[in-house]
């Protein structure tokens, strides 16, 4: 498959960039507005997803692009639990503890971890998200 | 000690990301390093089941502490009876994993079926360590959907039909626990299980509660496959590898089916003896449907796995004729010796039919078929996959002195000392029926006239030999249970953690 039109390729890799970062956006302001890390996950696994099909399967190396993929999604998950344990060795040794400064509630760099968690989880998603998208499109592929 | 709760949730979903990280460039890294793992988290819960006895740790996640009594945030607990159950899982997880070292050989992509499998032990501690239903439901999802792409993982049309009609009935069953769930948060204002349990008993029976009540006990009935949501177990117990029916048998149905079902019934719901009737009867009725349907059985796992509904029958019988006792003001001591019994076995079945699951695994590892018609005479090439799976097949039918018969034989004590002769005298019988399938799956496997279609030269390789002697030992140690010392340090704090509650 060779993608879309012309017109179709050059408008999503206009807009690509737009989506991806209203998804960052999204996950930032996680502990501030209605949204957070799963919903901005998806919101930047889908500036991906949007690419890959308007510029056609083949144009991505896939097989690469899907290991990278869930290598990213594993490594997203790790740094999640080291981050949750970490609270087991530091201040009141809870785990899950809250162990940054909270900052003025209201602030984009407040809430301690969440916002570090959000990011994290956002990660993730897009990751995950991406590496199924991509499973199903090399199965087709290989048919 | 509360501090370790968490990392029975924590080391394998770490180890499960680790091992599909770094499995695909490190080949022998999973074989060898997960088996490490559970050993590591099986000696950590037999170090807490000594050091535990009849105390309850609560651990609160994030450090969130109650306020003005009423607990915030998500609870870790453990009884003795999580502890017990963490004791089962993480060993029989260590002696799977152990088993498939040589087993996995057959599969591609063995990195995924290690991650997979951290991730189904990794719910499943979960479930038993949480104090939170909300939680148990994530976890109990965690350790199912890894279990479904497990029943899959061979990839051929069999596996893929039953794991998609395990997922469909296992999906209808998580949907009747979280709508559960959800009724009960509705009609209490709180996830916290002793939260819960404090409310329910100081408020008057209210309809939600009951239809709360009603959905979970359909809930948990799909989920441990009692008999009439029985049908996605034999198909899915039969067609994944052979050491995840061996957890699946062994641990899955009873972490996330019957350990749910006691836990919500004894522990959180006041006690009413019309739910405690339908629980017995859901036993009997798995009891009897199961073991006549396996005799008709000619594949192996399949005939072992309508055997496990037969057998999770004997333990939810003798649990709900507990709560019966319990629920009717009867004797508490036989209530106890009922409950008793009921876990006792479940102990004893979780390692039985782990040992049968993975002798089924040896032949079919050998000789490619797992029809009973075509095997043969394979005592002499096969000694301890023969061996061994007759002291499993003596366990499970209940000959002394072999752990299986102590048990049954306090249920069926249990019985008649409450009245319910009718249901001791069924619990025989069907002991009987199981010794008459066992006999036939010796007799035609192993002894008999050799098959010309299926032979093989020699036994299974070490790792599956060792795995299997080391059932087959436990099989027999189990039996010093019934003796009042290890019986007050294993199974005892595991039979107050239950009844505490309800008197």
């Amino acid at each position: 498959m060779n993608g879309m039109s012309l017109i179709v390729k050059k408008i999503t890799q206009l807009m690509a960039g737009i989506i991806f970062l209203y998804g960052v956006y999204v996950m930032l302001h996680g502990h501030l507005t209605p949204g957070g890390g799963f919903a901005g996950g998806t919101i930047v696994a889908g500036s991906f997803i949007l690419l890959i099909v308007a510029n056609g399967i083949r144009v991505f190396g896939l097989h690469r692009e899907e290991q990278l993929s869930s290598a990213v999604e594993s490594i997203a998950i790790l740094v999640f639990l080291l981050l949750a344990t970490a609270g087991l060795l530091t201040g009141a040794m809870w785990f899950f503890q809250n162990y940054m400064p909270h900052g003025t509630p209201g602030n984009l760099v407040s809430a301690g971890l969440i916002p570090v968690y959000n990011l994290v989880v956002g990660t993730e998603v897009a990751a995950a998200l991406l590496t199924i998208f991509l499973g199903f499109v090399i199965y087709k592929a290989e048919d | 000690m509360e501090a370790l709760l968490p990392l029975f949730v924590v080391i394998p979903l770490g180890f499960a990301f680790i091992t599909a990280l770094l499995g695909r460039y490190i080949p022998l890294f999973h074989r060898i390093a997960i088996p490490l793992v559970f050993l590591f988290l099986s000696v950590l819960s037999v170090w807490m089941m000594a050091n535990l006895r009849e105390t309850v740790l609560t651990y609160m996640v994030g450090g969130w502490e109650p306020v003005n009594g009423i607990p915030v945030g998500i609870h870790l607990s453990a009884d003795g009876f999580s502890v017990l159950l963490l004791v089962i899982i993480n060993s029989l997880a260590f002696l799977s994993a152990f088993y498939s070292y040589a087993y996995i050989e057959q599969y591609t992509s063995g990195h995924y079926f290690y991650a997979l499998f951290c991730l189904m032990v990794a719910g499943m501690n979960g479930v038993a360590v949480t104090g939170d239903i909300f939680n148990l439901y994530v976890f109990l999802e965690i350790a199912a959907i890894a279990s479904y792409a497990l029943v899959a993982f061979g990839i051929k049309k069999e596996e893929l039909e039953a794991s998609f009609k395990y997922q469909v009935l296992g999906g209808i069953g998580s949907l009747f626990i979280l709508f559960g769930i959800g009724v009960l948060y509705w009609a209490t204002g709180t996830l916290n299980m002793a939260d819960i349990h404090k409310i329910i008993g100081s408020t008057a029976v209210s309809p939600g509660i009951v239809f709360a009540g009603v959905l979970l006990l359909a809930g948990f009935g799909i989920k441990s496959a009692m008999v009439p949501f029985h049908s996605w177990l034999p198909d899915a117990h039969s067609s994944a590898p052979s050491p995840i029916s061996a957890m699946l048998s062994g641990v899955l149905i009873k972490s996330i089916g019957i350990y749910c079902l006691l836990r919500f019934f004894f522990n959180i719901f006041t006690a009413s003896s019309q739910v405690a009737y339908v629980i017995t009867t859901l036993g009997v009725a798995s009891m009897v449907i199961g073991a006549f349907l396996a005799i008709y059985q000619w594949d192996i796992k399949r005939l072992l796995a309508y055997s496990s509904i037969s057998q999770i029958g004997y333990v939810v019988m003798s649990a709900g004729i507990g709560l019966i006792l319990l629920c009717n003001h009867g004797d508490i001591h036989v209530a106890a010796l009922a409950i008793f019994g009921g876990i006792y076995h479940l102990m004893n079945h979780a390692f039985f039919k782990g040992l049968l699951f993975l002798n089924a695994g040896s032949l079919e590892y050998r000789l490619k078929t797992r029809n009973l018609l075509k095997m043969g005479g394979l005592a002499s090439s096969m000694p301890v996959t023969s061996s061994t799976s007759l002291v499993a097949s003596m366990a499970i039918a209940g000959i002394p002195p072999f752990n299986g018969f102590f048990s049954k034989l306090v249920i069926i004590v249990a019985a008649v000392k409450s009245g319910f002769y009718g249901l001791a005298i069924i619990a025989v019988i069907v002991s009987i029926i199981t010794l008459s399938l066992f006999l036939k799956f010796q007799r035609y496997a192993f002894y008999g006239k050799p098959s010309e279609s299926a032979t093989t030269e020699k036994d299974v390789p070490f790792s599956m030999e060792g795995t299997m002697i080391l059932l087959a030992v436990c099989c027999l140690l189990l039996s010093l249970l019934i003796f009042p010392f290890f019986r007050n340090l294993i199974l005892m704090p595991a039979v107050h953690a239950l009844m505490n509650a309800t008197i």
